[in-house]
């Protein structure tokens, strides 16, 4: 066998450039239809208010009044997504447990009957409908419908999270282990005890991890829909945005930053003291 | 390991009490129920100005205004223009965000057990800091610089989406399988050449799957991104919300649906497909 030295060129290169080369004329439209320009960022009329911007970011504002209220506003962001969570439990739980195959009686002895399938069926869509509408669009509309305000960021939250939360929920409850669960519905339990004898203790740990999950992912929503009017920091930020208080924004970036990183780890905390 | 079995019920057993100092999920209970009551106690929500006549009238108005919604075909091809460039700016900032990801997790993970890795920490605070601020805040920050228009959008996504696809990549190479990297470095081959034979060719499947599924959720966020001005549908629909054209409203509002619910069949399909 004779030795070879160790070629010094990649053997695969042609392939590899052909379809580098490809996906290059495949990147072309879209960077037409992104306006991709980079160099606009570095354009004077751009730079100059840029520099400006970052410039003014450090020191972040600390002004005693200024810190309160954002502390106040960052408490509402909270508060928004923990109120919007509370609500959509409201209407996720009725529309799971009306969805879930899992508490259905003629499913046991084979097919579903015609009407409980069509009601579960028609309970599905709407909480995929309702998913489906990103919760952005609703606190728009209803700013204007009802005007700025924390209620509209609540009432968004909770129909989109409502649809989330529902629709995950009867999924996990289809998941996981029925033998429970139809042996009591055969021996005549009621639907609701077999869901509280059966299927919820199987699968609490789940549905709670779920739950505190989106908790932290309303959180970082509501902060976004306060850019559409809803209060709370997104509010605030788009305010000293509009004025070019930079100093002010780098504050409520910095607060962001670690109320999402807190909200992270008390989920993830949560999620694993719950097992 | 098993416990001798009790007797189930032993006479001076009592039931464990309903609270107990040492219970943790009472603690955490209580919490909760403390924060819902002070979360709803300290909004100021004005229920009554939402279930009242007054507003059920408006809603009543505003909704009925929608339609019907205008369908002349100007205006859905400007609809159609707008999409595709929703769909374009979510799959370009994709792209920059692999690009921007990989570069960040090389640095941000520990490539085998003798790596001092001095850099891990500190970027891995720069993808933290990437991740936490939303797409929207990008993009509103991002106007400053970009103007508006659907680049700004662009970089908004690509920057938000590289935080977090950072720190995915950087997880999957450091649970990549050793094996072939050490061999290769026993025999003397430089790092970089050991990173793109023996560990990128090993996570690519699976970095593949998560750059897929974080462009399914950047086609979710980039429909409604544009509302600060970053281009795309949502810059349309914040345009003809803002002047009160309820038609044209409804039709942008009738595409976005309908541009996410195509995504969710899609992804389901191919999940399907692929799982099969």
């Amino acid at each position: 066998m004779s030795t070879q030295a160790a070629p010094s060129r990649d053997p695969a290169w042609v392939g590899r450039l052909f379809w580098f080369g490809a996906g290059a004329v495949l990147l072309w439209p879209m960077l037409v239809a992104t306006e991709f320009r980079p160099w606009v960022l570095v354009h004077p009329d751009n730079w100059d208010p840029t520099a400006r911007f970052l410039r003014d970011f450090f020191p972040p504002a600390v002004r005693a009044d200024f810190l309160a209220l954002v502390g106040r506003e960052t408490w509402r962001t909270v508060a928004i997504a923990t109120a919007g969570i509370t609500l959509a439990l409201l209407i996720a739980i009725p529309l799971a447990l009306a969805s879930t195959r899992v508490l259905s009686v003629s499913a046991l002895s084979g097919r579903m009957a015609r009407g409980p399938f069509v009601l579960r069926q028609v309970c599905r869509w709407g909480l995929i409908v309702l998913r489906s509408i990103p919760e952005l669009v609703w606190a728009l509309v209803f700013v204007r419908v009802v005007g700025l305000g924390p209620t509209s960021g609540v009432l968004a939250i909770a129909l989109t999270y409502g649809g989330m939360l529902g629709k995950v929920y009867g999924e996990i409850l289809e998941s996981g282990e029925t033998h429970a669960s139809d042996t009591l519905l055969r021996h005549g339990a009621s639907r609701m005890q077999v869901f509280f004898y059966a299927v919820l203790p199987a699968n609490a740990a789940e549905l709670t991890s779920y739950t505190v999950y989106r908790w932290e992912c309303a959180i970082r929503s509501s902060v976004v829909l306060g850019f559409v009017g809803a209060g709370g920091l997104g509010q605030q930020m788009d305010n000293s945005m509009k004025i070019f208080n930079a100093a002010e924004v780098s504050t409520m970036l910095l607060v962001l930053i670690a109320l999402v990183a807190l909200a992270d780890r008390v989920s993830a905390f949560l999620r694993r003291s719950l097992g | 390991m098993s416990t001798p079995p009790r007797p189930a019920n032993l006479p001076y057993r009592m039931p464990p009490r309903l609270f107990d100092a040492r219970c943790r999920a009472c603690w955490f209970t209580l919490a909760i129920a403390l924060l819902v009551v002070a979360s709803f106690v300290t909004l100021d929500l004005q229920w009554a100005q939402f279930f009242s006549l007054d507003a059920a009238h408006s809603m009543g108005r505003f909704v009925g205004e929608f339609f019907p919604p205008d369908l002349g075909a100007d205006f859905l091809r400007k609809v159609l223009w707008a999409s595709a460039e929703t769909l374009a700016m979510s799959a370009l900032g994709t792209l920059l965000a692999v690009v921007g990801g990989l570069l960040l997790a090389v640095p941000a993970s520990r490539m085998h057990a003798g790596d001092r890795a001095r850099a891990r920490e500190p970027t891995r605070l720069l993808l933290n800091a990437l991740r936490s601020i939303p797409e929207l805040v990008w993009a509103a920050l991002l106007i400053v610089s970009a103007g508006l228009g659907p680049f700004a959008g662009t970089l908004a996504l690509a920057l938000h989406t590289s935080g977090v696809l950072g720190r995915l990549f950087a997880e999957a190479i450091e649970n990549a399988p050793p094996g072939p990297g050490f061999a290769l470095r026993t025999q003397g081959v430089p790092a970089g050449r050991v990173f793109l034979y023996a560990t990128l060719p090993q996570v690519l499947p699976q970095l593949m799957s998560y750059t897929l599924y974080r462009w399914e959720n950047n086609i979710r966020a980039a429909a409604v991104l544009g509302v600060v001005g970053a281009g795309g549908l949502g810059q349309l629909l914040a345009f003809h919300m803002g002047l009160f054209h309820m038609g044209k409203t409804c039709t942008i509002l009738g595409a976005m649906l309908l541009l996410v619910a195509m995504v969710d069949a899609l992804s389901y399909a191919s999940r399907r497909w692929m799982s099969r």
